[in-house]
């Protein structure tokens, strides 16, 4: 089975100033087909700059990488652009979700740039929210929704385009326990239907539900326990 | 498709900050409506004094010393009344052929006086500009041949000199000396900015005696065939180069004098236009600015946008969108209101204002080109985000 992702001895270096800083020092890893992995480290340790890596929003200073198949050092910044929309799915710790737009809306927006109508994004995209349980509250804007339900219309966004991975930088973050425990539930159900799932966090007990572990540190791997 | 989409976008972000958009669009509304209400008015004129010199006769022909161009001294007038003669000969008809020769003189009448202009001019005068008497009649041939001294008042003159009675039959002193008054004009108005109103008409012969001088500032002729003017014109220059070897005439056709006119208008209109131009640039540096705020603003949405899969080229789309739309509809409304103005200024004032239809669409297509100009650099910054370091800028 191709691997959803592979990394091999990833780099990211920083000009600051006068100076560099090394956020990513060598790290591999392979995220298989619907496989469900969590990088875990305290921050600073490069991991919010691994998975901007991974999602190809970032590109390597040094390294292989290849997502959905592609080596990214060969792909354009527009085919990278078209590689995120169809193979990746972000969630935030803090959402970023269109404040002035409804959460229908919220959830299409991949779709804008797929070319689809915006009656055939609207169907998906109420599809998606279904599928989170949030069908009836299509026409909320986001002030209008709690923590818990703010993540899951980012997390119905990330799904809406069909993407083989799912990226969640720390997707509990922002919510309180048994709120973030019902998000992660949510992910985990979605992963077991069959997409990638990478959840980037500080927290050992949230990294601890994934099948692997990667623990960064200064932008290293240190640990890659097996469960 | 996109397309739609970019608009839509465009709009709910302008719809976003309301106030904010409705103050930038503010200046860009005031820059177009003032280029809008000048270039009217700058029409307006062009289009009234054409009129009037196209009222003057299109057989009109004008004979004077000199070199027919606006940037050149006046010459000293040699032409003498022979020389109106033999301009008559050319023409073949010596009614078609007047003179005129002008002074400014006091006109007394009792304890009334006003000073005029007087026009020493010929019988021929009302066939070559016709004008209206309220009373009494014109020069007579026999009043220039004998040198009468017989004057015809302009109606604003009658009025002062003469203000509750009948002035034909009465005596004026024009520069101290007698004349009768013959005739009264009616109201006439002015025309190519001359007040015919405030002037009074004796015959020339008369006036060379008054004036101590035998002079003609102008001979002006009713050409009988309009295809051949130009030809009869060169004709009269040639006969009077002929006479006066040492000075050059010109001969200005009625058209020549609306294009020359009309080009120094258009000039002109050119000229407001531009400084009207310089408010709706300082408009759109206004949209440049709010534009890269918004940019600022939103760095957040444009990291986003990107990391699902919006291409630069997206996103500088979107923004440059919203800065068209910005200014578009702030051309859309400046042109009512320019509009509106104008139209004001033509009912309510005597300056004259003419809105025309190109000068609406050069005004839109104005306002839309000053969206793209100022909405590139705002734009480009937008596209040319890092969406990590933007999506870290929450």
């Amino acid at each position: 089975m191709t691997a959803a992702i592979e990394a091999e001895d990833l780099t990211r270096t920083y000009q600051i100033g006068a100076g560099t800083v090394a956020a990513l020092r060598g790290v591999s890893l392979r995220v298989a087909a619907g496989d469900y992995l969590a990088v875990v480290g305290p921050s600073g340790s490069g991991k919010s700059t691994l998975m901007h890596l991974l999602g190809g929003l970032d590109r390597p200073s040094g390294g292989r990488l290849v997502i959905g198949g592609r080596d990214v050092s060969t792909l354009t910044a527009d085919q990278l652009a078209e590689l995120r929309n169809k193979t990746i799915g972000f969630i935030f710790q803090t959402f970023h979700l269109l404040p002035r737009t409804t959460a229908v809306d919220n959830v299409a927006l991949p779709l804008v740039y797929r070319g689809l109508s915006t009656r055939a994004r609207r169907q998906r995209a109420a599809a998606m929210l279904g599928r989170v349980g949030l069908g009836h509250r299509l026409g909320h804007r986001p002030s209008q929704l709690s923590g818990g339900e703010q993540q899951r219309v980012a997390i119905a966004r990330a799904l809406v385009g069909g993407p083989s991975v799912l990226l969640a930088d720390e997707p509990t973050g922002n919510l309180d326990t048994a709120t973030g425990d019902a998000v992660l539930r949510l992910l985990e159900e979605l992963n077991r239907e069959g997409v990638a799932l990478v959840v980037v966090t500080h927290d050992r007990e949230v990294a601890a539900r994934a099948r692997h572990q990667i623990v960064l540190r200064d932008g290293r791997v240190v640990d890659d326990p097996q469960r | 498709m996109r397309l739609a989409e970019a608009a839509r976008v465009a709009a709910a972000g302008l719809r976003a900050n309301r106030l904010r958009s409705g103050l930038t669009m503010l200046g860009v509304i005031i820059g177009v409506a003032a280029v809008v209400v000048l270039v009217a008015i700058g029409t307006g004129t062009r289009q009234e004094v054409e009129r009037q010199v196209s009222g003057l006769g299109s057989n009109l022909l004008l004979i004077f010393p000199g070199e027919a161009s606006v940037t050149a001294a006046p010459t000293v007038s040699r032409l003498t009344l022979d020389d109106a003669e033999a301009a008559a000969r050319v023409v073949g008809d010596r009614d078609r052929v007047t003179v005129q020769v002008t002074s400014g003189e006091t006109v007394r009448a009792g304890t009334n006086s006003e000073f005029t202009s007087v026009l020493g001019t010929l019988d021929t005068s009302l066939g070559v500009f016709p004008r209206e008497l309220s009373r009494g009649s014109y020069l007579s041939r026999s009043d220039v041949d004998t040198a009468r001294r017989v004057v015809v008042l302009g109606s604003t003159v009658a009025e002062q000199l003469f203000p509750d009675r009948d002035p034909v039959g009465r005596q004026v002193t024009i520069a101290g000396v007698r004349f009768r008054v013959v005739g009264v004009f009616a109201p006439a108005g002015a025309s190519l900015g001359v007040n015919r109103d405030d002037q009074v008409h004796i015959p020339v012969t008369t006036a060379h005696r008054l004036l101590g001088t035998d002079r003609i500032d102008a001979i002006a002729v009713q050409a009988p065939d309009r295809t051949r003017i130009r030809e009869l014109g060169d004709r009269i220059v040639a006969e009077l180069s002929q006479r006066h070897p040492e000075t050059e005439f010109s001969a200005v056709t009625q058209e020549e004098v609306i294009g020359v006119l009309g080009e120094i208008l258009g000039v002109l209109t050119g000229v407001l236009a531009a400084i009207a131009s310089i408010s709706l640039l300082v408009g759109g540096v206004g949209v440049s600015n709010i534009m890269l705020v918004s940019v600022r603003e939103r760095f957040a949405e444009i990291g986003l946008r990107k990391a699902v899969g919006a291409r630069s080229r997206d996103i500088g789309v979107q923004f440059l969108f919203e800065a068209v739309l910005l200014t578009s509809l702030g051309g859309v409304l400046g042109i009512g209101l320019g509009v509106g103005a104008a139209l004001i200024t033509a009912a309510l004032s005597p300056v004259p204002a003419a809105v025309t239809a190109w000068s609406m669409a050069l005004a839109f297509g104005v306002s839309a080109a000053v969206g793209i100009i100022f909405g590139v650099v705002p734009a480009l910054r937008a596209a040319r985000l890092d969406p990590v370091a933007a999506l870290r800028s929450e």
